[in-house]
């Protein structure tokens, strides 16, 4: 799950990483009331799930609370990569000496936390990644003993060379380390870590993504959750238990398995077609699920036929088939739809679906291409 | 033989009284596997589909020699389960419960690897040995004994394929669902060296997905160690940059872990991609053909 840019920074500064201070607000007024509180030079910046928020305008420094108001004004309701701000913050902005680049992911490859400093700060660091890798310096950390004060001094001495200031860094990257322990991050970022002309070091920016598995052992973390960043469809899969991601295409699939899924969407390019989501019913399949589900794709203006994908394992295709008439019986499907049920209790199904209007297939191949020549006809 | 898994393991069931535990027990049980203990807290003492029931993993070794277990047990209880097993000295873990936080994944690799077991999974359908013992969730009629080794990210899309191998009359040496999180104990290259290692393994289809960089690193491995043949799938071409595709593993991060590197990394070590799963079979005979 990602939070917003304010709440990372609480996250940070409740572990004790210097963060200037901050508000959050929804309207004009209300940013040149903060700027005043806070004093002297602000930034006034859109709280927006989207990276790149500073090229795209997003983010301003005013130099008193009449022009803070003013930036407000023009960054309030500027849409940002299809998201409309509806929120500013208003921080305390810091004199830039140096910018450093301080962040945390789970590495597959080492099975660890990795550690990330870089000298080159400000910048988007994925860019960085990519076309000089050297300028970062990465450490795993073992979990069980955490980040070492001995190695976390070592990676700010590469960044800085000045004793008093890496002593700084080194402070701010131990706690980074719990902040992101703490909190469950999937990943932790402060870009720029500042360092100011007079040797203050400030983390500036702030970014955290958190651990959907571990988000039960955090529901203070669970309750900042945006539901504007989310559609109608992608809260009522949440609600539902269901995996969904919205897709451009016009053929609606309903799969059980993220795997199996994700090769229903492929073979429907494959044949010429385009998949107009992910869904994946996961292993137990009530009747409720597949009635969510087919609500949901259904409810997808641009699709133009259903497929029904299921190899049932765990998945039983009788409890398929029951969900599926019985949300067939509450509301007729307003596109044709094509099942291909396999595996355990197939002949139930079959039996169950027999005097429904569906299209049936044996296989994949033949499924997909059945579904992807009806959304054709339809389109 | 078979790799990590074979008629004789002592199988024992954390979370056998559960709804899904008692499930397979059964199911594994028709199949052949030496299901010799279950495990609930509190509810030892008891039997569950005849197998005995302990309060703990040490009893059940104690008691009944127990050298591999499944664990059923839910997400917030199964890093305690996996712990537990590997404290009780448990070579073989499958760890079928799906939503462990992946900090606690990254510990519990440490403590099984220090303590020299294998962890399958988190978040995996398991192991099976067709026609010797299955420990996992997979229907077990679906598979076939036979020597072509089938390692895979995935649950139901490895049944796909299984099946459709079984179809064409291609049986299996042993199928391993390695799990679909982003940290897993055991990856593509610990399979791949077992089944390279194995004599009854002549061939082997890696069914991999987007996300991390496993199959690259496994395109690597295959293209410095392996002799036996290789056919590979990959799920995921169409699938959109950034958004988490069902399993916690599968996305698309930081424009890294796209179908296409994989495919790429695989075809440049000699390695077949199918387009389709349906071409599986036929590639799987080709490679047969091609063996030394």
């Amino acid at each position: 799950m990602k939070i917003h840019e304010h709440q990372a920074r609480d996250i940070l500064r409740r572990h004790g990483v210097p963060v200037p201070a901050h508000e959050v607000v929804s309207d004009a007024e209300e940013a040149g009331r903060a700027a005043a509180r806070i004093g002297g030079l602000v930034v006034v910046k859109a709280q927006v799930h989207a990276g790149g928020r500073g090229k795209a305008g997003g983010v301003k420094l005013a130099k008193d609370p009449a022009e803070a108001k003013a930036k407000a004004a023009a960054i309030l309701g500027m849409e940002i990569k299809g998201l409309t701000v509806r929120r500013v913050l208003v921080a305390g902005a810091v004199d830039i000496e140096r910018e450093y680049y301080a962040g945390i992911v789970v590495d597959r490859a080492s099975k660890r936390p990795v550690i990330m400093v870089s000298a080159a700060g400000g910048v988007d660091i994925e860019e960085v990644a990519r076309t000089t890798p050297e300028k970062i310096v990465k450490v795993p950390v073992d979990p069980e003993r955490g980040l070492a004060p001995a190695e976390a001094s070592r990676l700010a001495s590469v960044v800085e060379e000045r004793a008093a200031q890496a002593a700084a860094v080194a402070d701010v990257l131990s706690k980074l380390y719990e902040a992101f322990v703490g909190a469950d991050c999937s990943l932790a970022e402060i870009n720029p870590l500042v360092v100011t002309p007079s040797g203050e070091v400030w983390a500036v920016d702030a970014k955290m993504n958190i651990d959907d598995n571990a988000l039960f052992r955090h529901p203070d973390i669970e309750a900042l959750r945006d539901p504007s960043g989310e559609t109608r469809a992608e809260a009522l899969a949440r609600e539902a238990g269901l995996s969904y991601v919205k897709l451009d295409g016009n053929v609606g699939c309903l799969v059980n398995g993220a795997g199996l899924a994700m090769t229903t969407m492929d073979l429907i390019k494959y044949y010429g077609g385009e998949p107009a989501n992910f869904l994946d019913i996961g292993g137990s399949s009530s009747p409720e699920k597949v009635m969510a589900a087919l609500d949901i794709i259904t409810g997808d203006g641009n699709v133009r036929a259903v497929l029904i994908n299921i190899f049932g394992g765990i998945t039983r295709c009788d409890d398929v088939a029951n969900g599926l008439v019985r949300a067939l019986a509450s509301r007729p499907a307003p596109v044709p739809i094509v099942a291909r049920l396999t595996g355990t209790n197939e002949a139930r199904a079959r039996e169950i679906l027999a005097e429904h209007e569906l299209v049936t297939a044996e296989t994949m191949d033949d499924a997909v291409q059945k579904a992807v020549a009806l959304a054709r006809r339809a389109a | 033989m078979s790799i990590f898994l074979d008629a004789e393991s002592r199988v024992c069931v954390q979370g056998i009284t559960g709804r899904d535990g008692l499930f397979h027990t059964k199911a594994m049980i028709e199949y052949g596997t030496k299901v010799v203990a279950g495990v609930t807290p509190g509810k030892g003492g008891r039997a569950a589909e005849g197998v005995p029931v302990f309060d703990t993993v040490k009893d059940a070794v104690a008691n009944t020699g127990a050298d591999a277990t499944i664990v059923f047990v839910p997400a917030r209880f199964a890093v305690g389960a996996i712990a537990e097993a590997v404290d009780a000295g448990i070579g073989l873990i499958v760890a079928v419960s799906e939503g462990i936080p992946v900090l606690d994944a990254a510990r519990l690799y440490g403590r099984v690897r220090a303590a020299g077991a294998r962890m399958i999974g988190p978040n995996c359908p398991g192991i099976i040995s067709p026609g010797k013992s299955k420990l996992g969730i997979m229907p077990g009629s679906i598979h076939s004994p036979g020597e072509v080794g089938v390692v895979s990210r995935s649950g139901t899309l490895t049944y796909e394929v299984v099946d459709q191998l079984r179809r064409r009359g291609i049986g299996q040496s042993t199928v391993i669902g390695i799990g679909g999180d982003p940290i897993i104990g055991t990856n593509f290259i610990d399979a791949l060296a077992a089944f390279e290692a194995d004599p009854e393994t002549a061939a082997v289809v890696l069914i991999g997905e987007i996300g991390g960089t496993d199959e690259e690193e496994a395109a690597a491995f295959i293209r410095a160690k392996m002799r036996k043949p290789l056919v590979s799938f990959i799920a995921g071409r169409t699938a959109p940059a950034d958004k988490r595709m069902g399993h916690a593993g599968a996305i698309i991060a930081g424009g890294k872990g796209t179908a296409k590197e994989k495919i790429e990394a695989l075809r440049a070590a000699g390695v077949p991609v199918a387009d389709r799963p349906s071409e599986i079979p036929d590639l799987v005979r080709e490679a047969l053909g091609r063996r030394a």
